[in-house]
């Protein structure tokens, strides 16, 4: 159903959706049904000439019925909605599977960065490619990412992934995600951040092993202009 | 209880501004709820055409940059909630009925009750003059989170953050005053023979809504000094490069922010099911299991606040129970919904304006409620959180409790307020002008939720995703929608107005009523009764078998000859 409107790029993506469907199922079939009974009965009981009302109070056990049995149904609906969301919450937030690559993100008033590793394929170190507003993954691998803020909340959202985390000044999050299509997709901040909130978008670069190894090597900070080195000399080039 | 009976014969402005009845600070409320709901929804409308025309001169409003687009939505918000729905519902309608409908002269604290309306006109205007101050209003949401709402540097309107926060404060206190003197009027100043169950359930709904916004104020306001301090004072509560937790605030500010949400649930439930068994002529379906729901709801409200923080940085694990206590409070909720259908069964339905609006909040408010099932899963929630989807999801559940419980409300009480009746015709046109707009504004809202749309956004072309023509056609036409519906907010003024002048005179008991505020005279005059009344049973003895009438009022003894009027 999402995906007619998002696609979906990662492992976990069509879990979401499944539980927003089941949701949308179990919910829908007790409003519908109650929409019904309630219009129903404002129908049929509509004032007519000579007929009063009945006097009901509800509080004897024939007539509780009638309320006692579909609350103990909704009941028997949300446990099976907690059982499938928190299994769901559980794979996505709770058990990071063993990363391949470690990413960086950095959320700070109203720009995106994102450290790679280079070619060693470990953070932190002098061949981290970083980039503003880009971030290059390969598909088919599990990623982590250590989410941090540099000044005030926001959220690291990837509707393509189903995946949102808010940054936080202070902490640094780690998370997970393994993209399964190629392309490139929207990255936003979910969270309000002042007045550049509405521009802090980003790009994720899904591209396949050749691909991205090409972007490696043709961003690998270390390669071209060793002696001069530096962050911002590499951030203008990578822009 | 009443130090101000002797001098009630003099008028004029300083008698009406420092008046300690309770209608007249009930109506005060009233007025300037209605005044600030103006506000709130001239603001709605100034960023609803941003969203709509991007960069457009929106007329009377002018070009809205980014920086007064997050104001007018963080004000919009806190208008609604804080200086519309509470004082409208809590405070106007609690002022107005809780005497009256209790049987008693006043409130049993008229000078507190004073004091409370004063504070809150003072926050109100702390809060309006914030948006003419140097940097402009506050533009970090109505939750507030610092670091943002916590530094001038990052939020940019250093004086326009602080005077929020002064007015929500302020806001608070009043409504504290107000809540110690629902409270206790209830419970004390009930008329002879009034026993618990013989409560109207508008006037339980009040107590218990006063009863949660006092159990769950106090962190916030707390939180509230704290944010304060770090804003003026440089303090470093929630700085986290000095030791600070950006979120306790979070965790703070929902331990107030759900019960709140229960808070002005409470009272519009209150209302309906007042007019509803008015007009259905039914006596309310398990008046006991009402009650204890709303309690068990009430109760449970303070266990669930994390919901809305599952993806903010809290421990993963602690999204788990919560999921559970959130979904949970659907039983109670739900249980009251199937309460309030049961009691339109073998009814004698009457759709007058305040029934339509009434049953129109049950049908709206229904939608609202299972929607909050997807965000209350903590899996579904990772996607919709902080989609137009949850924005969409709470308009369903407020709009119905401040607008349409409100109106609903406001069209019932009338008459008793104002000794009019209002114009019937246009009651409904209003009420169809208001309730089909509506509907239109926010299910194309649900649709880019789930379509991916995040919130607080100005203008949507910098995210590709986004900025398709489909997606932008859905928020033209709930732009529009929304123009229309308030324009047809005007017939509803000019209906309240011109009634005041030409309605038809209302008499004491226009539909029927059980209930005590019905056997005076409308107006009530100060006092409220000649000769306070005592009460004989229940509120809600429609159509009891045996009798001439179809109602039974309180105040007539079990040995008076069937049908006698009050």
């Amino acid at each position: 159903m999402i995906e007619r409107y998002v696609e979906i790029a990662s492992t976990y993506g069509g879990n979401i959706d499944a539980l927003i469907l089941l949701i949308a199922a179990l919910v829908g079939f007790w409003l519908v049904l109650c929409e019904v009974v309630f219009i129903g009965f404002i129908i049929k009981f509509r004032e007519k000439p000579g007929v009063r009302g009945q006097y009901i109070t509800g509080e004897e056990k024939h007539q509780k019925r009638w309320i006692a049995i579909p609350h103990y149904l909704v009941l028997v609906c949300d446990i099976v909605i907690i059982v499938f969301a928190v299994n769901i919450w559980y794979t996505v937030k709770q058990d990071l599977p063993e990363p391949d690559v470690t990413v960086r993100i950095i959320g700070q008033q109203w720009a995106w960065s994102f450290v790679h590793p280079g070619t060693d394929g470990l953070l932190d170190t002098e061949d981290d490619i970083k980039m503003v507003d880009e971030l290059h993954v390969e598909k088919d691998k599990v990623y982590h990412f250590k989410l941090e803020a540099r000044d005030v909340m926001h959220s690291f959202s990837v509707p393509v992934f189903r995946l949102k985390q808010d940054a936080v000044p202070g902490r640094i999050i780690t998370g997970w995600f393994e993209a399964t299509k190629l392309g490139s997709f929207d990255i936003q901040c979910a969270e309000i951040c002042g007045i550049g909130h509405g521009m802090m978008a980003a790009k994720i670069f899904i591209e396949s092993p050749e691909e991205h190894q090409k972007w490696v090597a043709l961003n690998d900070p270390t390669e071209d202009s060793k002696h001069t080195s530096t962050v911002a000399a590499n951030n203008a080039a990578a822009n | 209880m009443s130090d101000s009976h002797d001098h009630h014969e003099s008028h004029g402005f300083m008698s009406y501004a420092f008046s300690t009845d309770h209608k007249v600070i009930g109506m005060q409320y009233m007025f300037t709820g209605m005044a600030m709901a103006l506000i709130g929804g001239f603001f709605a409308y100034a960023f609803r055409m941003q969203l709509a025309f991007p960069g457009m001169d929106v007329p009377l409003y002018g070009i809205v940059s980014s920086a007064e687009y997050n104001s007018l939505v963080t004000n919009h918000g806190t208008i609604m909630i804080f200086w519309v729905a509470m004082p409208v519902l809590i405070a106007a309608f609690g002022n107005f009925l809780i005497p009256l409908m209790i049987g008693c002269d006043d409130m049993v604290f008229p000078r507190l009750n004073r004091l409370s309306y004063q504070i809150f006109l003072l926050s109100a205007i702390v809060l309006i003059s914030s948006f003419f101050v140097e940097g402009g209003g506050f533009g970090g949401a109505w939750t507030s989170y610092p670091p943002l709402s916590a530094k001038a540097e990052y939020n940019l309107t250093p004086l326009g953050s602080s005077l929020w926060l002064l007015a929500v404060a302020l806001e608070f206190v009043a409504f504290l005053l107000g809540g110690i003197n629902f409270i206790t009027t209830v419970m004390n100043a009930r008329a002879p023979g009034m026993t618990m169950d013989d409560i109207p359930m508008v006037i339980w709904m009040i107590v218990l809504a006063s009863i949660l916004f006092m159990a769950s104020v106090g962190p916030l306001i707390a939180g509230a000094v704290m944010l304060f301090f770090d804003q003026q004072l440089g303090t470093a509560f929630f700085d986290p490069d000095r030791g600070g937790d950006p979120v306790l605030w979070q965790h703070l500010f929902w331990f107030f922010g759900h019960p709140e949400v229960y808070v002005v649930l409470l009272p519009a439930m209150g209302i309906t099911a007042d007019v509803m068994c008015v007009f259905a002529r039914k006596k309310l379906f398990a008046y006991r299991t009402v009650l204890y729901t709303a309690i068990g709801t009430g109760v449970l409200s303070f266990f669930v606040w994390a919901h809305h923080q599952f993806i903010s940085g809290i421990d993963p694990r602690m999204a788990n129970l919560f999921t559970v206590t959130t979904l949970l409070i659907s039983i109670p909720i739900a249980e009251m919904c199937f309460v309030y259908i049961a009691t339109l069964y073998g009814g004698s339905i009457r759709l007058t304006t305040p029934m339509l609006w009434a049953l129109a909040f049950l049908g709206e408010f229904m939608i609202g409620g299972v929607t909050g099932i997807f965000l209350g899963a903590s899996g579904s929630d990772i996607y919709l959180h902080d989609s137009y989807f949850v924005l969409a999801h709470f308009h369903y559940t407020f709009f119905p409790i401040a607008i349409i419980g409100v109106f609903a409300g406001i069209t019932f009480w009338y008459p008793k307020m104002f000794g009019k009746m209002m114009n019937e015709t246009m009651g409904k046109i209003h009420f169809w002008g208001t309730v089909i707009p509506f509907n239109c504004i926010f299910i194309p809202l649900f649709l880019l939720g789930i379509g991916g749309q995040h919130r607080r956004i100005y203008n949507y072309e910098h995210f590709p995703e986004l900025a398709g023509k489909s997606m932008q056609d859905m928020r033209v036409f709930a732009t529009v929608s929304l123009c229309i519906m308030l324009i047809f907010q005007f017939v509803f003024l000019y209906n309240f107005f011109a009634s005041l002048l030409k309605g038809k005179e209302a008499g004491k008991n226009p539909w029927k009523s059980n209930t005590l505020e019905w056997t005076t005279e409308s107006p009530p005059p100060h006092g409220n009764w000649k000769e306070l009344p005592n009460c004989y049973r229940g509120p809600y003895e429609y159509s009891v078998e045996g009798r001439e009438e179809d109602y039974w009022p309180q105040n007539i003894p079990d040995d008076e000859p069937a049908g006698g009027a009050a």
